[in-house]
């Protein structure tokens, strides 16, 4: 546990939890009853499903439409698969492969729901161990190279090419990076499936796909051996196929992913349930694969003033993690996400900034907080920017904060130049080297500013909190208390995606998962098989 | 000035020193042919008198700090400009021109168009806050604003233009790559002229890469760059408005 520079209430913490797991029971509810086509593509991806029809369509989309279609997709896409193993004796992919001709699943014949339940038991079996496999491989990889020191340097390639990447990320790992992160192609959030195969173009960062993963992944790898770290590799787990990305990259051995409950609907303007939805199944795979989720609370501040919006952050924080914990992600799993947002102009921001930073830390202890550096105030002047991030970057160290996600000396003017990362990283060596033990050094005034603005924050959490559980969080969302957002509770993007449960949905993976990692499942749901 | 001081070049710390600080990286690593290569394409930007003051090796790259005194320089009254901001008005004074001489609220339609999902630009301008202690439209009385966020497709943003018949239309572009919004903010004008609607309204784009020249030569009423806040902006819509009427 870090330093107890604040005094916190612990009965407003302990208040402001409990509303938090009553606002996320009432979104479960939800959530048990729908399924979603990026739900059900990706069981036929973990089925095996890969590759793509002749007009560049995956394959997953085209058995989970095909299904759609026909209107049967409430019995879940793992029995139509089985199903058609058991019928045809061939594998998912060359099941899928049909599909993509002439084949139509939902006509074959029902076959004995025994067979069925074999044929599901084996592929799962088959999906789960890879997955488990390659936790235990990232397991034995931290444990004989061991990790950077925390605050853990995250940097962020982005050229649109995979191969461009690999270079910048091992050069960025050689100066220092301990995570990299490769910023998704602007606009993928928005695709309803997602890309196959290796690729060099994309506008604004870099398409992920499963190929694009092994090959970072395994650059990385290298990379790690070189410089005796292990170097941890980050994507989105976001948008419309957050679930599917989650499985690749569980696949992939990627190691972060950004995956947060609300950041879709806020930010990208996805139907409320679709997300849901998505963000349950997606983080349960997360949780099965030992990844580290980063949630995007840091969004808020763009778009919302950091000084008076500072208690949503943490509201959302709350929010996050108790959604997080129902889907079976563990603390040590929760990169719970703020940021160094407040107007460089104010009179003792950064005093401000380490109030809330402190307290999120002293309130969740055991998550590998993720802290965002300055973006809003960036403003073209490299050098005054430089400055900026380096009081991020000691904010960062004097609270014990575990992801930094490295400022940028030319944030707000392009993508990141191969020297500015190299810039950053000295600056935050330098930095959080020179002020490694500030922490334990200091105290604040119990009287102070930063004690003060702590405790004016905690207050306004549970008042706020309080309120979203009395109305529902869809319908605080839809009446824009985060980020001064507004989204309806019905429409947004990807709503015609989400389909009712049938009485006799089958989702294997689900079921299995939430068994293994002791979480409960839908109240009352009677088992198909 | 005299016609010897319309001539200028950069200044460091004395009239003419042409002084210019510069880096860079080039793709191979530091070592005396880095440095040499450095030098030899400083020379050729035009600079004189080049001191590289710090080579780092960046593991295969090198980074370059140097400084050097710049051979050119240019002749002021040989440059003409177009100020798109005027003189920016206050967010009072553009509020009571707005009631003087336009007698209604004044519409504006904001959106973050084609692939862009970065609202920085656009929030900045148009929410209540505002940006640098300038308050965004959406704080002025006489402006009715919507801001369609981002992400929104062309086609959208003109519909919506007409559904609350909008005096104004204001494009930010942010993240792009490889030209891509040049494309996009072509075909929107395209779109509206297609439809149009291109002369009933005052179309401005803005972003972290445009300037005046970019968006007259693309069809816009005007282009703001970096530094922009809501006061620019709403001064130029309610002059150009006024004029028009």
């Amino acid at each position: 546990m870090g330093n107890q520079l604040l005094v916190l209430d612990n009965e407003k913490v302990q208040k402001a939890r409990q509303l938090a797991q009553a606002i996320a029971q009432k979104v479960q509810e939800d959530i048990y009853r729908h399924t979603t086509v990026s739900v059900e593509r990706t069981v036929a991806r973990l089925f095996g499903i890969d590759g793509t029809n002749h007009e560049d369509i995956p394959l997953a989309n085209v058995v989970v439409d095909q299904v759609n279609r026909a209107g049967f997709l409430d019995r879940g896409i793992a029995y139509w698969i089985a199903n058609a193993v058991v019928v045809l004796d061939k594998s998912p992919q060359e099941i899928a492969q049909h599909c993509a001709r002439d084949l139509h699943i939902c006509e074959l014949s029902a076959q004995d729901p025994n067979r069925i339940a074999r044929v599901m038991n084996t592929y799962t079996d088959q999906a789960l161990t890879t997955i488990a496999k390659e936790r235990q491989k990232r397991e034995t990889l931290k444990q004989s190279l061991g990790l950077g020191e925390e605050p853990l340097k995250y940097v962020i390639v982005a050229s649109g090419n995979i191969f461009a990447d690999v270079e910048q990320a091992k050069s960025a790992a050689r100066q220092g990076a301990d995570i990299i992160a490769v910023i998704r192609t602007t606009a993928q959030s928005l695709l309803d499936y997602v890309p196959y195969g290796t690729t060099t173009e994309g506008f604004g960062g870099t398409y992920a796909t499963q190929a694009n993963f092994r090959v970072m992944r395994q650059a990385l790898d290298e990379v790690s051996e070189e410089v005796g770290r292990y170097i941890q590799l980050v994507n989105y787990c976001s948008g419309l196929c957050m679930p599917e990305i989650a499985a690749m990259g569980a696949l992939e051995r990627l190691d972060m992913m950004l995956n947060d409950a609300m950041y879709g609907i806020l930010f990208r303007d996805i139907n409320m349930e679709r997300t849901f939805a998505d963000q349950y199944f997606s983080r349960m795979i997360n949780a099965y694969a030992g990844i580290i989720i980063n949630t995007g609370e840091d969004n808020y501040l763009t778009t919302a003033d950091a000084l008076e919006e500072a208690h949503t952050v943490l509201a959302s924080n709350f929010i996050n993690e108790q959604m997080g914990l129902a889907a079976g992600l563990q603390s040590w799993q929760l990169g719970l996400g703020h940021a160094f947002e407040l107007d460089p102009k104010m009179k003792n921001g950064f005093l401000y900034e380490l109030a809330t930073a402190q307290t999120i830390r002293q309130i969740f202890p055991d998550a590998p907080l993720k802290y965002m550096p300055p973006t809003k105030y960036m403003t073209g002047d490299i050098f005054m920017g430089h400055v900026q991030n380096a009081m991020f970057n000691l904010a960062s160290v004097m609270t014990g904060q575990s992801i930094h996600l490295l400022g940028m000396l030319t944030e707000a003017i392009h993508t990141p130049h191969l020297s500015d990362r190299a810039l950053s990283l000295e600056s935050a060596q330098y930095v959080m080297d020179n002020a490694r033990d500030l922490e334990n050094e200091i105290s604040f005034r119990p009287d102070g500013i930063i004690q003060k603005r702590s405790e004016a924050i905690l207050d306004q959490v549970v008042d706020f909190l309080q309120d979203i559980e009395a109305k529902g969080l869809k319908r605080a969302i839809s009446e824009g208390h985060f980020a001064n957002i507004r989204r309806p509770q019905e429409g947004g993007k990807g709503g015609d995606g989400v389909i009712p449960k049938g009485i006799d949905y089958s989702n294997p993976f689900m079921d299995r998962m939430q068994q293994e990692l002791g979480i409960q499942s839908a109240p009352g749901k009677g088992r198909s098989w | 000035m005299s016609s010897k001081d319309k001539v200028v070049k950069p200044y460091g710390d004395s009239w003419g020193d042409g002084q210019v600080q510069l880096s860079f990286t080039l793709p191979i690593p530091a070592g005396p042919l880095a440095l040499e290569a450095a030098k030899r394409l400083a020379l050729q930007m035009g600079f004189e008198g080049i001191q590289v003051v710090n080579m780092k090796d960046l593991h295969g790259f090198s980074h370059f700090i140097l400084y050097g005194s710049s051979r050119h320089s240019v002749n002021l009254d040989e440059i003409s400009v177009v100020d798109a901001g005027d003189e920016a008005m206050t967010f009072d004074e553009v509020n009571s021109f707005i009631e003087k001489e336009i007698r209604r609220k004044v519409v504006v339609v904001g959106a973050c168009t084609g692939t862009d999902a970065h609202t920085v630009g656009l929030d900045a301008i148009m929410n209540m806050k505002g940006y640098d202690g300038d308050y965004g439209l959406e704080r002025y009385p006489m402006i009715e604003t919507y801001n369609l966020g981002s992400q929104v497709p062309n086609d959208i943003l003109l519909q919506k233009a007409m559904e609350v018949k909008a005096d104004a239309v204001l494009v930010s572009q942010v993240v792009t790559q490889k030209n891509v919004h040049i494309q996009n903010l072509t075909e929107l004008i395209e779109m509206a002229e297609a439809e149009g609607l291109r002369e009933r309204l005052i179309m401005i784009v803005g972003g972290p890469r445009i300037d005046q020249p970019l968006a007259k030569e693309l069809g816009f009423d005007a282009g703001f760059g970096p530094g922009t806040t809501a006061r620019h902006v709403s001064t130029f819509v309610v002059k150009e408005l006024a004029r028009r009427i």
